[in-house]
């Protein structure tokens, strides 16, 4: 066991150093660099003026130095929790921006995911041994999973929010508030959330329940299941096996996307102009702001490592057959 | 008799028509009684066997009798069948090596299928032991999930755990094909020992090894094309076989003493009827040396000597 996870361990840790890596170096690979953004906005008279602040930013984001040099100040710092500051919001710290961003990721993804695994798991079981679901809803399913995510979210902005004018189309709350502890912002917060959330709902259910429908129809042709039937056992405990085999995938999978929620869901928060990090990738990208970049990549490069960890643990625990290969074949 | 069965009738339905995998088997089992039922690949055999036990599509019941200790068996019922499995019939499938839950204990498995069935696990648990000692497995096993064990060994569980209610009649379903010769020896000598102590009454074991067969079976049962040929005693049907079908599928068996670098093994020209639309009457007239005119009728399953049965126009 401890063999199996330190050297699991040492896997992570390789991966880490690399997507980091990466992650510092793809920013940089870009045409053009945040500085000039930067003095443009500041729309300086004449070129005295633009070197003068070139000069002034470039010392003060240390990119006066040579690229090598760039690399390990940029891992020093990541391994003291700097990521510098943005030169999008300069002056503000990159970690104080993720932080304002990621509790509306988390709210917003975190239970689409869940409820979304828990009923299209329970769902796709039924449907499997149900007829009539399995030919009308499953359906329904394949197409809300095959339509382009965008062009489902805009249809719903379109008919819940501007025909029906039952949800706000934008923002996290109404621009009237600030952000306080109140039942009147909880509820605008909550009516602002439903949108996005039931089109991540809509997608990720379709998913999860079709991919659980054909696990269980799998299962229950399984040789197991089959001599479970000779032997007379009742369909619930049949049924039961095969669920706890079918959802072995499922949990995958549903570890898999918990570890992209500090990713943010880009075309939710982009469609819903929703605060979260997808947006925040969106703007920083489009203004080269290396250290936000940097920063929201390298929160996603953690969230999916450990989820993946996560993955590697809970399989221990939940199938025993992970836990005997990891101590080798036994006789 | 424990097991007498009239005219089973069963088809598998298919896309383009039904095949009629078997067709009015007419047979008896006496108590005690280790019956081989033998013949090639889509005879028919597997067929009987899981027909009797668990009928479910797309195999279709088509007509015909399965009594069993004197009361009839609700095999077209998946439902009302469900009570007998287990506790008066069993089966040790042909996929015996991948009958247990591979996420389950092996005796967390056992104890949950045997409390579905309203039996108290604590109290059948020392037999259950003894009857591991019986086949040489520790109690270990039991703390123990599938992937530990090896083919033989899980095995060995599942014919412990089908036997486990001392049901009447116990299918055997080519559980020796996975098998080296010398384990092939010790499964059979198993399956002596589970009848003579009592735990099944009759075994039916169903098998395309013939020599396995002559080791350990009372009589023998041969099949071809979902019809019956031949039943008889084990002596009779290896050393004085009457239909012509038996007659070919022993001679094809190599013998001690020749020498196959001089003598060619005999075979059996040609190859059996497809089963969506056989030729009316005994399915093995086409590639039967004594076939006449009389073929194009179904030959009854008749009993020519006591308890050696054919079905053959020849031979009556």
């Amino acid at each position: 066991m401890t063999r199996y996870l330190s050297r699991k361990l040492l896997i992570y840790i390789l991966t880490f150093f690399l997507a980091v890596t990466i992650d510092w170096l793809i920013p940089r690979l870009m045409p053009g660099d945040p500085i000039n953004v930067m003095i443009s906005r500041l729309g300086p008279r004449n070129p005295e003026e633009v070197k003068l602040l070139r000069d002034y930013y470039l010392r003060l984001f240390a990119l006066d130095v040579p690229m090598w040099q760039q690399y390990i100040n940029f891992w020093k710092s990541v391994l003291q929790g700097d990521l510098g500051r943005s030169t999008l919001y300069f002056p503000r710290p990159v970690m104080d921006i993720i932080k304002a961003a990621v509790p509306y990721d988390v709210f917003l993804l975190l239970p689409a995911i869940l409820i979304s695994w828990f009923a299209g798991n329970n769902f796709g079981a039924l449907a499997a041994r149900r007829r009539w679901l399995d030919n009308t809803v499953l359906p329904i399913g394949y197409i809300l999973t095959a339509t382009p995510y965008m062009w489902l979210a805009l249809l719903l902005a379109w008919a819940l929010g501007i025909v029906a004018g039952w949800f706000p189309i934008a923002g996290a709350y109404s621009f009237e508030l600030r952000p306080h502890f109140s039942w009147l912002f909880i509820k605008d917060l909550l009516w602002h959330w439903f949108l996005p959330f039931l089109s991540l709902f809509m997608v990720m259910f379709g998913g999860w329940a079709i991919g659980m429908r054909n696990m269980i129809i799998y299962e229950l042709e399984a040789d197991y299941s089959r001599y479970l039937e000779t032997l007379g056992a009742p369909q619930s405990l049949i049924r039961r096996y095969a669920f706890r085999n079918a959802v072995l995938p499922q949990v995958t999978g549903l570890a898999l996307q918990l570890g992209t929620i500090v990713a943010g869901a880009v075309a939710t928060e982009v469609v819903f102009a929703y605060p979260g990090i997808g947006n925040l990738i969106v703007s920083a990208i489009q203004n080269q702001d290396y250290f936000l970049i940097q920063g929201c990549f390298l929160f996603i490069i953690l969230g999916v490592l450990l989820a993946n960890l996560f993955i590697d643990v809970a399989y221990v625990i939940v199938d025993p057959r992970t836990r005997l290969g990891m101590a080798g074949e036994v006789a | 008799m424990t097991l007498q069965v009239e005219n089973l009738t069963l088809y598998y339905q298919t896309l383009r028509g039904d095949a009629r995998a078997l067709e009015d088997a007419t047979f008896k089992m006496a108590d005690g009684e280790i019956m081989g039922v033998a013949g090639e690949s889509g005879c028919g055999k597997t067929t009987l066997g899981h027909g009797i036990v668990l009928l479910k599509p797309p195999m279709k019941f088509v007509r015909g009798r399965v009594v069993l200790d004197g009361e009839e068996l609700p095999i077209w019922d998946m439902e009302r069948m469900r009570e007998y499995r287990f506790r008066k019939i069993s089966i040790i499938p042909q996929y015996a090596m991948n009958a247990l839950n591979p996420i389950r204990k092996i005796g967390t498995m056992i104890g949950e299928v045997v409390r579905s069935r309203g039996i108290d696990y604590g109290a059948i648990l020392p037999e259950l032991k003894r009857r591991l000692d019986l086949v040489g497995l520790s109690h270990d096993v039991l703390k123990m999930y599938p992937i530990e064990l090896s083919g033989g060994m899980k095995q060995r569980v599942v014919l412990v755990l089908s036997t486990l209610l001392n049901p009447s009649v116990l299918i055997a379903d080519e559980i020796t094909s996975a098998l080296d010769v010398s384990t092939q020896k010790a499964v059979m000598e198993m399956l002596v020992e589970f009848r003579d102590r009592g735990f099944v009454k009759s075994i039916m074991v169903i098998t395309h090894d013939i020599s396995i067969l002559y080791q350990v079976a009372d009589s023998i049962m041969v099949m071809y094309a979902g019809q019956l040929s031949e039943k008889g005693p084990t002596e009779v049907i290896i050393h004085r076989p009457r239909h012509p079908y038996t007659k070919m599928l022993i001679g094809s068996l190599p013998k001690v003493g020749v020498r196959y670098a001089e003598t060619r093994l005999s075979g059996i020209p040609g190859s059996p009827p497809v089963l969506l639309d056989p030729p009316p009457g005994c399915r093995f007239q086409d590639r039967c040396p004594v076939a006449f005119e009389k073929c194009r009728d179904v030959p009854p399953f008749l009993e020519i000597e006591p308890g050696h049965f054919v079905a053959c126009w020849r031979e009556y």
